[in-house]
């Protein structure tokens, strides 16, 4: 394998948990709302895969135990903004801080403890392709999953009806409930799906990308899914693109280091975090773009008259 | 079952009150059963974490250090939210300050002089509002998503923090820790009762801002301002007043606060720059703020609650089977049930338990 392929790989396996959690918080977003607990969901998510897998032994338990973590995590989301119809702003951050605590409790018997990890699943003949092969049809199941849920998005969103009825929900949610379209119910899917793609790339970071659970693992990533929700104008190719973009960032930061380039490392670790602000500049400069594309009723509470 | 919500005709001034007391006795119903699933004697637990701290003087000492920070950094959110703007980088903006601070004792180590701690502290607030001026430009004339933008900025001061200790701020006799020198005498904020703890003017800062930000939101016009623009952005253009300028002053005055508390932490209760300065009090603040319902005077009271919490946390992680993330979970739990009551102020709440709808009959 050559250098550049593996550069590559690595950035692939950086970029999926992006990838996964950007589209499952895309989702949320058109329907109208704005969880701002996406690093709170990964970090539930990494824990209850992590621990999954440690009691079960299997890997693909650990990655369906994240799953339902982080959906199970976003419903207490859900219930606040929703049911109550709280600040999602502010709730959006309760469930980040009570995320993190909680995992850093539940995961605290399992720190330094050798990791189940989901190991690649090799496609016969196909992965013999120079170059494409061992990229494409090389890798664990989370990345295939990635783009099954890009395909399954993009067709949802532009092609089902139920994705329309999400979008009117998004745009208009007085109109969508005069039209009959349960607008709580649609939102509540919507929560769980993103808390179930969070938990999903939680699941991918404790299992793949570092088989270990340690306090904090997110690390930020959450937080950089929403803004990649914002570079992406709410476009699910634009999420994959945009994944794909910070997670070359990350994985170029860290070889940047490893060639001893002469700049200190904490200064290259801060590249993701900079880009990503860099990015966002960029993206809110083009105001006209940027508001055809938001969903209208985003961030505002429903409350159904009665 | 179904639970509908019902507007209030008018806003209830009963939940207003009660609706901060009504959290905390969740949360703590919630914490009882947390250590009960853990295995632990509830009441026992509750004690360690809750009663133990006030117990004895020094203890209180060390509450007014932890609630310092809290309150003062509370305080600027409150004024922020209240503008609907939403700065989440407070601990960021808490970093910076301390470096903005450090940087006279640890650069000027001959300079011997009174002057040096005003200076530091005036530095301290000046790096703090510098660092929030970042999102605030970016809000203010890039359109950019103040939420995001200041977060990023959290991760990069700390690494840049890290750097600093690691690197050229290091003391070569620091015996290879990473951290600075020491600071001098004239560089420590001083002890308020030096015969019964450690507690610095941290505190008395906190309590001074909290008054005048509540007089400034009660009896001025900017804090009228305040309030019209964080309500409607509209409504208050037609006042005449500039949303623009406000984000400025939002993130101006709460990062100058955050910065303040970043320094007065330093330079009171550490001593010395190292990688690691705050258990997360620029989080833990959005907590006091929401709990104190952004209300400046209420955040000193809300601020004495969580820092019980990190008290309760490292008297915790001395009694067996109590784990010390306890705290941080208590203290999500708490941010949960604010919110949920507070929905108690603006709504009635009823449970339907039939399939029929409740009005329909």
């Amino acid at each position: 394998m050559s250098v550049f392929e593996a550069i590559l790989l690595t950035i692939i396996t950086a970029s999926t948990p992006l990838v996964i959690a950007g589209l499952g918080e895309l989702v949320v977003e058109r329907s109208g709302v704005l969880n701002l607990g996406v690093e709170g969901m990964v970090i539930i998510g990494a824990v209850a895969a992590f621990v999954g897998a440690q009691i079960s032994g299997s890997p693909y338990v650990g990655l369906l135990t994240g799953i339902v973590g982080g959906a199970l995590f976003s419903l207490l989301f859900g219930f606040l903004t929703l049911t109550l119809v709280t600040n999602q702003v502010a709730t959006g951050l309760a469930l980040t801080i009570l995320g993190l605590g909680l995992s850093g409790m539940i995961g605290e018997g399992y720190v330094s403890v050798p990791g189940v990890q989901l190991h690649e699943i090799v496609f016969p003949l196909l992965s013999d392709i120079p170059f494409l092969g061992p990229v494409l049809f090389r890798q664990d199941l989370t990345f295939y999953l990635s783009i099954a849920l890009l395909v399954g998005v993009n067709w949802f969103l532009f092609r089902s009806r139920a994705g329309l009825k999400l979008r009117a929900v998004g745009d208009s949610h007085g109109s969508a409930h005069a039209l009959g379209i349960d607008v709580i119910r649609t939102r509540y899917l919507a929560v769980m799906f993103g808390g179930a793609c969070a938990g999903l790339a939680g699941a991918q970071l404790s299992l793949v990308y570092t088989p270990q659970w340690v306090e904090n693992m997110s690390a930020g990533r959450g937080w950089v899914t929403l803004a990649l929700v914002v570079f992406a104008s709410w476009r699910p190719m634009r999420v994959m693109a945009g994944g794909y973009l910070f997670g070359a960032v990350t994985i170029l930061q860290f070889h940047a280091q490893g060639f001893g380039v002469g700049i200190p490392s904490q200064f290259l670790s801060m590249l993701p975090y900079a880009s990503t602000i860099v990015v966002l500049v960029i993206i809110s400069q083009n105001r006209r773009a940027t508001l055809i594309n938001t969903p209208a009723s985003l961030g505002k509470a429903f409350v159904p008259e009665r | 079952m179904r639970i509908e919500l019902e507007k209030r005709p008018q806003v209830s001034k009963l939940f207003g009150l009660l609706s901060p007391l009504l959290a905390l006795a969740l949360a703590l119903i919630a914490g009882i059963i947390m250590f009960a699933v853990m295995g632990k004697d509830p009441v026992e637990a509750l004690d360690a974490f809750f009663v133990e701290p006030l117990l004895e003087v020094w203890s209180l000492h060390e509450l007014a250090i932890k609630a310092g920070p809290l309150i003062l950094i509370a305080v600027g959110l409150c004024l922020c939210y209240r503008s609907n703007n939403w700065n989440i980088g407070a601990e960021g903006q808490f970093t910076m300050g301390a470096i903005a601070g450090s940087f006279i004792p640890i650069v000027f180590t001959d300079w011997h002089s009174p002057v040096i701690l005003p200076l530091m502290l005036i530095a301290g607030a000046v790096g703090g509002a510098l660092y929030a001026a970042i999102p605030a430009l970016l809000k203010a004339h890039f359109n950019t998503n103040e939420i995001l933008t200041s977060l990023m900025l959290v991760y990069i001061a700390q690494l840049f923090l890290d750097w600093l200790s690691r690197g050229p701020w290091r003391d070569p006799q620091g015996h290879n820790f990473p951290q600075s020198i020491d600071f001098p005498p004239e560089a420590v904020l001083p002890a308020i009762w030096e015969d019964s703890g450690r507690a610095h003017w941290g505190i008395v800062f906190a309590v001074v801002a909290a008054i005048l930000a509540w007089f400034i939101m009660k009896y001025t016009l900017k804090g009228f301002e305040i309030s019209v623009l964080g309500q409607s952005a509209r409504a208050g253009r037609f006042a005449g007043f500039s949303s623009r300028k406000m984000v400025w002053f939002a993130f101006l005055v709460s990062g100058a606060l955050s910065g303040l508390a970043g320094i007065s932490e330093v330079s009171g209760s550490i001593g010395h720059l190292q990688p690691a300065i705050s258990p997360g009090y620029g989080f833990t603040a959005i907590i006091v703020a929401f709990l104190a319902r952004l209300n400046p005077l209420g955040a000193i009271l809300s601020g004495l609650v969580l820092a019980l919490t990190y008290l309760g946390g490292e008297a915790a992680q001395l009694s067996p089977g109590i784990s010390a993330k306890a705290a941080s979970v208590f203290q999500g739990l708490l941010l949960f049930f604010v919110l949920s009551c507070d929905t108690l102020i603006y709504y009635k709440i009823r449970v339907v338990w039939s399939r029929v709808r409740g009005g329909a009959a």
